[in-house]
């Protein structure tokens, strides 16, 4: 039962290897072959069309490629920059940046609670001056740049208009996105400060300020990838997200936003997993469904404000440990899918991402994928080549109902919002989560080299391993004081005082006094320390 | 197999989000028998330790997916020793190189689970390490 070093061994269950599963694994039972009568869409709306299943644009791929854009992130501000320029040279389109815990979570790195995590799982970034660093020799109003960053989105985006004012980008040059999605925090992945309310306002505060202020920019990106990755099936990570869509439209009316104006800058985010076909169509549903409700029930007018844009992330827990070359292979099916389902922008996960931060070698085969599936496939020479298929249309249809009828399950329960309060999408993503672990143990859902396919003896580790500096943290904390040394004190707590003053007051938008303490080198834990004075701290509903 | 009547913590120390194995495994040795708590994300490891303690538990499981599993086990450890209380077996799941393993055991790790394995597999190596202890008595 143990191996070598000790260790538990995995089981192999038994797989048929003759075996085809008949259903997907959002539970729909797929029949032997789907005939023409069954598709009932005899004249479905061209590419560009309402209610844009084929895609948003009319001439897909055509006009611009999707943006490649690799998650990347470790250390501080130096060793990032330098793998940003060397995805750059290599030919990515877009930087991602991936920021540590302590960051994400509203930390300094000289907290107690965040020592062991500085730089682990993303760059750490508590000041302009280390963002500076970040985007040294990067052109910012050249290049689109992500932020996965949700309790702090408000202080980083904050942070990000400080370092152009810096260089000298206009603002109106900038592109990219925040995800500054706090809903799904709470579900998925954790990273959430304040109480669900205050969240909300502050994204709001962010969407309506981005409106104006930096008009190219996503202030948000709606992400069902973190319940997907969970464990949830593809078509409740649709119902989800588009429900907490809802949720966001709902606040940004309601604070006095034009729907269709803010609706052009929301964009979604998701996971492709393998089920080639579920993935492909879950995007076509999604596309349908969203144009569908904030046409007929927010009564947006203006087409670009009906378009639903994401971006996708191909890999995460549909990755192994085990066999880990096998990855390669499963995120170019999954590049693939991705791409036939229309995405604006693409990250590829590197082989080894299942396990460590990838290599220099990992991170340019991942980005390789995209390279090949964009140039030597031809996939994206016509726009939606699988509409019309009998069964792309078929399946798409299915989905769209059984999204909806979640959606509607979610609406049963009060909303987005209030289900999450009350830990109930929580409850749910348990679940799910583990029925899938449990479909996998049982091998009804083959994973090769997991559950299937084990060479004897195989070991579950691999080679190379990427190791982070052990005095990272220690170097980290130095620069910080070191800011903290140079920096004008009288500057910090007035801009903080103004920032607490505004934080009381619900109408104001805050981002002008983030932008503020950013240029005065205020930390992005004394900004939240000032900030949750005013507003506490979320208290975990945990309902197992 | 059975965990009836014992208590075990399951617990998400330092800043990780991830809560899905944590989670997973809670409601797996619930099914087994065992009354479990969840402490829910972000709790220092002295917060563990002292939960552990007052509520009399059998075993802790901690669940890390950053990479610091090493520095948050190895505290969590500690904290349990300071409270008389290195006689409750420590479990660590998550995304652990096999390479840290032995370090993980000298520091008094009782057995490391990865997503790997199956659930049965984790509740029985829980079981055995459990009941073991209580026959040593």
């Amino acid at each position: 039962m143990t191996d070598a070093t000790g260790r538990t061994k995995a089981r192999e269950t038994e797989t048929d290897p003759e075996r085809v599963s008949t259903t997907t694994p959002s539970g729909i039972e797929v029949p032997e072959v789907v005939t023409a009568v069954m598709t009932g869409r005899p004249d479905l709306e061209d590419p560009g069309q309402y209610p844009f299943t084929r895609g948003i644009f009319a001439n897909g791929y055509r006009g611009r490629l999707w943006t490649f854009r690799q998650y990347s992130g470790f250390g501080s501000g130096e060793e990032t920059n330098e793998r940003y320029r060397f995805l750059l040279e290599r030919g990515q389109t877009g930087l991602s940046v991936a920021l540590d815990l302590p960051t994400q979570c509203g930390y300094d790195p000289d907290d107690p609670i965040a020592r062991a995590e500085v730089g682990k799982v993303g760059v750490s970034l508590s000041n302009l001056a280390e963002m500076e660093i970040l985007f040294d020799g990067i052109d910012l109003g050249g290049i689109s740049t992500s932020f996965t960053i949700n309790g702090t989105a408000a202080i980083i985006y904050a942070m990000y208009l400080a370092t152009a004012d810096k260089k000298g980008v206009a603002r109106d040059k900038l592109t990219g996105t925040i995800q500054n999605d706090i809903l799904k925090e709470y579900v998925a992945r954790g990273t959430w400060i304040f109480p669900v309310r205050p969240s909300m306002r502050l994204i709001a505060d962010t969407v309506l300020y981005s409106n104006d202020e930096t008009p190219r920019f996503n202030p948000i990106s709606i992400a069902g990838a973190h319940v997907r990755d969970a464990g949830v099936t593809a078509t409740d990570e649709i119902a989800y997200t588009l429900a907490n869509g809802l949720a966001y439209v709902d606040e940004l009316t309601r604070r006095g936003g034009d729907v269709n104006r803010f609706a052009q800058r929301l964009s979604f985010f998701f996971y492709v997993h393998m089920d080639f076909f579920e993935e492909v169509c879950k995007f076509r549903a999604a596309r349908r469904i969203w144009a569908k409700l904030l046409k007929e029930r927010y009564g947006v007018t203006d087409e670009k404000a009906l378009m639903f844009r994401f971006g996708v992330v191909c890999g995460g827990s549909s990755l192994t440990a085990a066999q880990p070359y096998n990855n390669i292979v499963r995120v170019g099916i999954e590049n693939m899918a991705a791409v036939l389902g229309g995405a604006q922008s693409i990250f590829t996960c590197a082989y080894d991402e299942a396990f460590q931060i990838p290599t220099e070698t990992s991170a340019e085969i991942a980005l390789r994928t995209q390279q090949i599936v964009a140039h030597e496939s031809g996939i994206a020479r016509t726009v939606d080549p699988l509409g019309g298929s009998y069964y792309v249309e078929w399946l798409t249809d299915r989905m769209e109902e059984q999204i909806m009828r979640v959606i509607g399950e979610i609406e049963a329960m009060g909303g987005a919002v209030r289900a999450i309060e009350e830990g109930r999408i929580q409850l749910m993503t348990a679940k799910a989560a583990h029925r899938r672990k449990r479909a996998q143990d049982r091998g009804e859902t083959v994973v090769v080299g997991v559950n299937a396919f084990r060479n004897p003896g195989e070991d579950q580790d691999f080679g190379e391993v990427f190791r982070l500096d052990p005095a990272l943290s220690r170097r980290v904390i130095e620069k910080l004081q070191a800011v903290k040394d140079r920096r004008d004190g009288k500057a910090v707590s007035k801009s903080l005082e103004k920032l607490e003053k505004a934080a009381a007051r619900d109408s104001e938008n805050l981002l002008p006094y983030l932008i503020e303490c950013c240029h005065a080198y205020v930390t992005v834990g004394e900004m939240v320390v000032t900030l949750k004075k005013q507003w506490g701290e979320f208290e975990e509903p945990i309902r197992l | 197999m059975s965990l009836r009547g014992k208590r075990i913590l399951i617990a998400k120390p330092g800043l990780d989000g991830h809560d899905v194995g944590a989670k997973v495994i809670a409601m797996a040795l619930r099914d087994a028998g065992a009354e479990v708590i969840y402490t829910g994300l972000r709790k220092a490891p002295e917060m563990i330790a002292r939960v552990a303690v007052e509520e009399d538990m059998d075993a802790v499981g901690l669940s890390i997916l950053t990479g610091s599993h090493k520095e948050l086990a190895a505290e969590t450890i500690r904290c349990l020793g300071e409270l008389g209380a290195d006689d409750v077996p420590v479990f660590v799941g998550g995304t652990i190189p096999a390479q840290d393993l032995p370090e993980l055991k000298r520091a008094g790790v009782r057995d490391v689970f990865t997503a790997a394995m199956s659930i049965d597999d984790v509740v029985a190596a829980i079981d055995r390490a459990i009941g073991a202890q209580e026959t040593g008595r």
